[in-house]
């Protein structure tokens, strides 16, 4: 009997894949075929090959701790009184079930963009700090980082070395907020770090400095010639305020030396 | 409060599936470290998305953003790894007449040098169906390919474990 095409049944007999019918096949054909037969019982030998611990990697009792308390952590600097992204995506879930009363619902429960944001970067700013993954990228040579993000985001972030200004670069990495891959660049100010996020703003206006807390965490976010940045930090809001003046200012420099 | 029932669910539902995670990430990576980031990694997703998750087979949801943190991990640090072709080459030396395979202890390790070679793809698809027992169905779901394509990945993964496993070391027929 010919075994062109057999292959596909054999496995998924081996499998445990096929209906009623395919079995009956599957048996058919095996009775009548010892090449078949021999394939399927060598099916079953890798198959015992694969049992038992051996090839299985067990997580290791530290990274269940580092992820159980990872977890916590971020479940609580994500957690805030009134409505989560998480409730905001169950809202919009019931919506498509219950469409008019859902509406309301979701209309009273919508956090604003920048509110969804704010939770977002804290998020960002926390994860950085606990998973080990601060920096894609560590350096403090602003030509160094810069280019780094190259052919790595659809736009190029500016990257300012602040260091005589007390804010020394640390580095950068990919992250991401708003629903878009942004650009993340690490500050330090003695034991404090900053989370400096960058992307370019869907509209070209410019926006002053607007301060938020969440979780203990300051935050200033502001808009400048097309791109938007919200920083965050633990260090005290006025030595944020500082950062931010300073890249403000450093940047407008460069706005003057350009137009010259 | 809601959000810490959230975090207490995600806890209950979710981390007891840390081993199949870890195991995943540490062959699709191939080493303990980046194993246990990428893992982390994937935790921290899909506690993010878990307000999304609509219920099901929360083993196979957790195991698709694992294997998509293992691939965004791959496109960044092993681009290389995910451009490696299956060498047909290497079944030229089988015959027609297929031999029975015959385990010792000391082939359990040769098993796992010849799938830790398989081209990535083909390795998820050996690990999602041999050391987690899913079905065709929730594989392809997982590894975002139509169950033809995870069946015809499995064909050819198991040829080459066969292959490897009838050979003697120097590479010559038994």
């Amino acid at each position: 009997m010919s075994c062109e095409g057999m292959q596909n049944l054999i496995q998924g007999y081996a499998d445990g894949e096929l209906d009623l019918l395919g079995n009956l096949r599957a048996e058919e054909h095996l009775k009548d075929c010892a090449v078949c037969a021999r394939d399927l019982q060598n099916h079953q030998a890798l198959r015992l090959a694969f049992t038992g611990e051996s090839l299985y990697f067990n997580a290791p009792p530290t990274l269940r701790g580092r992820i159980r308390s990872a977890v916590r952590a971020s479940g609580n600097a994500e957690a805030r009184p009134g409505s989560s992204s998480w409730r905001w995506m169950a809202a919009a879930a019931s919506f498509a079930l219950v469409a008019i009363a859902g509406w309301s619902l979701l209309l009273r429960s919508r956090p604003s963009r920048d509110e969804l944001l704010a939770q977002e970067i804290v998020a960002g700013h926390v994860r950085s700090m606990m998973a080990g993954h601060l920096t894609d990228v560590a350096s403090s040579n602003q030509h160094a980082v810069k280019p780094w993000f190259d052919g790595r985001l659809d736009f190029a972030p500016p990257v300012e070395d602040l260091a005589p200004r007390g804010f020394p670069l640390v580095g950068g990495r990919l992250d991401y907020a708003g629903g878009r891959p942004v650009a993340a660049l690490v500050y330090q100010r003695r034991q404090h770090l900053i989370n400096l996020f960058v992307w370019p703003s869907a509209d070209e206006s410019d926006d002053r400095n607007r301060m938020v807390v969440r979780q203990g965490y300051d935050l200033i976010h502001w808009s400048r010639a097309g791109m938007v940045y919200w920083a965050v930090s633990d260090l005290n809001l006025n030595e944020l305020q500082k950062f931010a003046q300073a890249l403000q200012n450093s940047a407008s420099r460069d706005d003057r030396r350009l137009k010259r | 409060m809601r959000e810490q029932s959230d975090v207490a669910r995600f806890e209950q539902a979710v981390l007891p599936h840390m081993d199949a995670a870890y195991n995943l990430a540490r062959w699709l990576t191939r080493n303990d470290a980046d194993a246990a980031d990428v893992t982390q990694e994937a935790f921290l997703r899909a506690l993010k998305f878990f307000g999304g998750f609509r219920g099901g087979d929360t083993r196979a949801w957790l195991l698709t953003i694992v294997r998509n943190t293992c691939y965004t991990w791959l496109r960044r640090n092993r681009v290389n790894e995910l451009a490696t072709p299956f060498d047909e080459e290497a079944h030229s030396g089988e015959s027609d007449d297929p031999e029975t395979i015959l385990l010792e202890g000391a082939d359990r390790e040769m098993l796992r040098q010849a799938l830790e070679a398989l081209p990535v793809e083909f390795r998820e698809v050996m690990i999602l169906r041999e050391l987690e027992g899913l079905s065709y169905k929730k594989i392809a779901g997982i590894a975002d390919v139509p169950v033809g394509t995870v069946m015809s990945r499995l064909a050819r993964a198991r040829k080459r474990l066969r292959l490897v496993l009838t050979s003697d070391p120097e590479g010559g027929r038994k």
